[in-house]
């Protein structure tokens, strides 16, 4: 019972294959770019552009980039600030939102209150930093996880796929006895891989490209995250401190930082744009159950 | 008595058979209390000449003083307009992109085609927005690909990032680049609840491609783009700090300079908190009323159907 196609609509049809082949094209030609300017002599890019000949091939940008320190000590902080909080935002959330989605909860319409209105009011970025400064948390790994862990988003989400988890499974549990916390601990969790998975995702990925936090709470450098590096390369221009020694000149420091962006640009998006495909229909599902609310 | 102490005994058992679900709760209910509502009780601070060293409950409250300064100042005009602009720019011209991705993504028929389409198109939403800000330093620079592209036809190059008048396109432009594919799934969803008979019914009945876009396929997404529609223009006045602090340069300050970065500066870097803090607080009940404005006309052209 196939849709018949009149002359018209086949050409419309080719028309939207025409517009949509260029729309991707549009996305992967600058990544390709990137890539392949990675590759290339920083000499030479710099000089010519991109060139394809054979002994204008390079690895000297990820040489750079691999060997320079703050870049490394970013790469792990952010591995460990993703990681970190993810776990914090998706234990609060899922937490939170199982209980919000007990019935038996009483004052359940007053807690969701409080949660919503947060996601339109806001104290604004001052306050916010006072009392992060208030609390001795300036300069503390801890700025970076704990504030931001509560998502009001990942509540209502874990709250309608416990809203989904059969009751039955539940009430036989109480009737062999089991606690409030047995149930949760051995029902209810394993049930909720898939949302822990999906939560757990969208944090680290959150996390691992955010900046903002982490420029306003860490001033050590050396709590600083891949982004923060990933910034005084690209768009402050500076090779990141310890990359090079003091008597070279300025524009020796100039030329290094323009041949390491790319290869830091690619180094940095890697780990995300490699798991992407494998995930992406995990992050379609979080859209999917976050839309239906 | 009697009849009070039951009541305090019932509530008594009711904890003793649910406490851990409150136990569960806490949590996140003690995070949202610290973080979310003691700064907006904070805010308060934009009404108060804020000394560091008597904090915000002790320093001597000055009413709209810094309201006034800000909104006499200057820079007020400027700022207002760039972040109005920017926002409205960006509303008009992204909202309308992941609706045409989407439709247009639903008439490919192959599975297997439409998954790899989209494998690409969402891909620059896991870029963050350092490298998308690194890559447009790169590609827009004076001697970069695109100015290379250019000397070829005009002889010299255009000064993109440090030129005010590029900055609004540029930021918009590159958001549509990286967002606009993400931002279709949630029509992409919609329309695959689309009932396939119905198109078949209307193409014996001698409806075009056209007509059944118009027809079928936007009606079935209509409360859905209301409600994205809602959302966005809410948002119109906290667009986002992160990339427009980025993307700023000294030359192209006069556009870019907004709210948000503005908030930054005096406050952060320059340490004026009451008077940042009350930039923010201003920018932040404008943003209410718009989103309450929106609603209200989206529900009255939508059949009732708005956020809430």
């Amino acid at each position: 019972m196939a849709v018949k196609h009149s002359g018209l609509d086949r050409f419309l049809l080719a028309l939207n294959y025409l517009f949509l082949a260029l729309a991707v094209l549009i996305v992967v030609v600058p990544l390709v770019y990137i890539v392949v300017a990675s590759f290339m002599d920083p000499t030479v890019l710099l000089n010519k552009g991109l060139s394809f000949r054979v002994s204008d091939w390079s690895l000297e940008g990820y040489k750079k980039i691999l060997s320079n320190p703050a870049m490394v000590r970013g790469f792990f902080n952010s591995v460990f600030y993703s990681a970190a909080f993810a776990i914090v935002t998706v234990a609060v959330s899922v937490c939170a939102g199982y209980a919000l989605s007990e019935e038996r909860l009483a004052g359940r319409g007053i807690f969701m209150t409080l949660f919503i209105v947060t996601m339109f009011f806001g104290g604004g970025l001052i306050p916010t930093y006072l009392l992060v400064r208030n609390l001795h948390m300036l300069n503390t790994v801890w700025a970076v996880i704990i504030p931001g862990a509560v998502n009001i988003w990942n509540i209502i989400l874990s709250r309608t796929f416990f809203k989904g988890v059969p009751k039955e499974l539940k009430e036989a549990a109480n009737v062999d006895g089991a606690t409030d916390a047995g149930i949760f601990a051995r029902i209810v969790l394993p049930l909720s891989k898939p949302i822990i998975f999906v939560l757990a995702l969208y944090a680290f990925v959150g996390q691992w490209n955010s900046y903002f936090d982490a420029m306003i709470y860490l001033e050590d450098a050396k709590l600083h995250p891949l982004q923060l590096v990933l910034r005084s390369i690209l768009i402050q221009n500076q090779a990141a401190p310890g990359m090079i020694s003091d008597q070279l000149a300025m524009n020796e420091l100039k030329r290094l930082s323009e041949m390491i962006k790319y290869s830091a640009i690619v180094i940095s998006s890697l780990p995300l744009l490699v798991m992407y495909p494998f995930f992406q229909k995990y992050f379609e599902k979080g859209v999917m159950v976050g839309s239906l609310k | 008595m009697l009849k009070r102490r039951s009541s305090a005994g019932r509530i008594f058992d009711f904890l003793k058979k649910n406490y851990f679900l409150y136990v569960l709760l806490a949590p996140a209910l003690i995070l949202t209390l610290i973080f979310k509502y003691v700064p907006m009780y904070g805010a308060i601070i934009a009404f108060k000449d804020f000394s560091p060293i008597r904090g915000i409950m002790g320093s001597p409250w000055v009413g709209l003083k810094h309201f006034e300064k800000f909104l006499y100042s200057p820079n007020f005009d400027v700022i207002f307009m760039n972040t109005l602009k920017l926002s409205f720019l960006g509303l008009i011209f992204s909202f309308p992109v992941p609706i045409l991705l989407a439709l247009m993504l639903n008439q490919v028929r192959k599975t297997a085609v439409k998954k790899n389409v989209q494998l690409f198109l969402y891909a620059p939403n896991f870029i963050s927005v350092v490298v998308i800000v690194g890559m447009l330093f790169i590609f827009l620079s004076p001697t970069g690909p695109i100015n290379q592209i250019l000397m070829h036809f005009t002889g010299r190059p255009l000064m993109f990032m440090s030129e005010p008048e590029y900055f609004r396109w540029i930021y918009i432009l590159s958001d549509i680049w990286q967002g606009a594919g993400w931002a279709s799934i949630i029509y992409v969803a919609a329309l695959a609840n689309v009932d396939p008979e119905l198109h078949h019914a209307a193409s014996l009945d001698g409806a075009n491609l056209l007509q059944r876009i118009r027809n079928i396929d936007l009606p079935t997404i209509r409360p859905i783009m209301a409600i994205v529609f809602i959302l966005a223009a809410g948002g119109i006045m906290s667009i986002g700090f992160e990339k427009a602090y980025l993307m700023q340069t000294s030359m192209n300050l006069p556009a870019s300079e907004i709210i948000a970065t503005y908030v930054y500066k005096v406050g952060l870097q320059s340490g004026d908190y009451a008077y940042s803090a009350a930039v923010g607080l201003f920018n932040s009940v404008i943003n209410v009323i718009l989103l309450l404005t929106v609603n209200f006309i989206v529900k009255k052209l939508n059949e009732g159907e708005g956020l809430y």
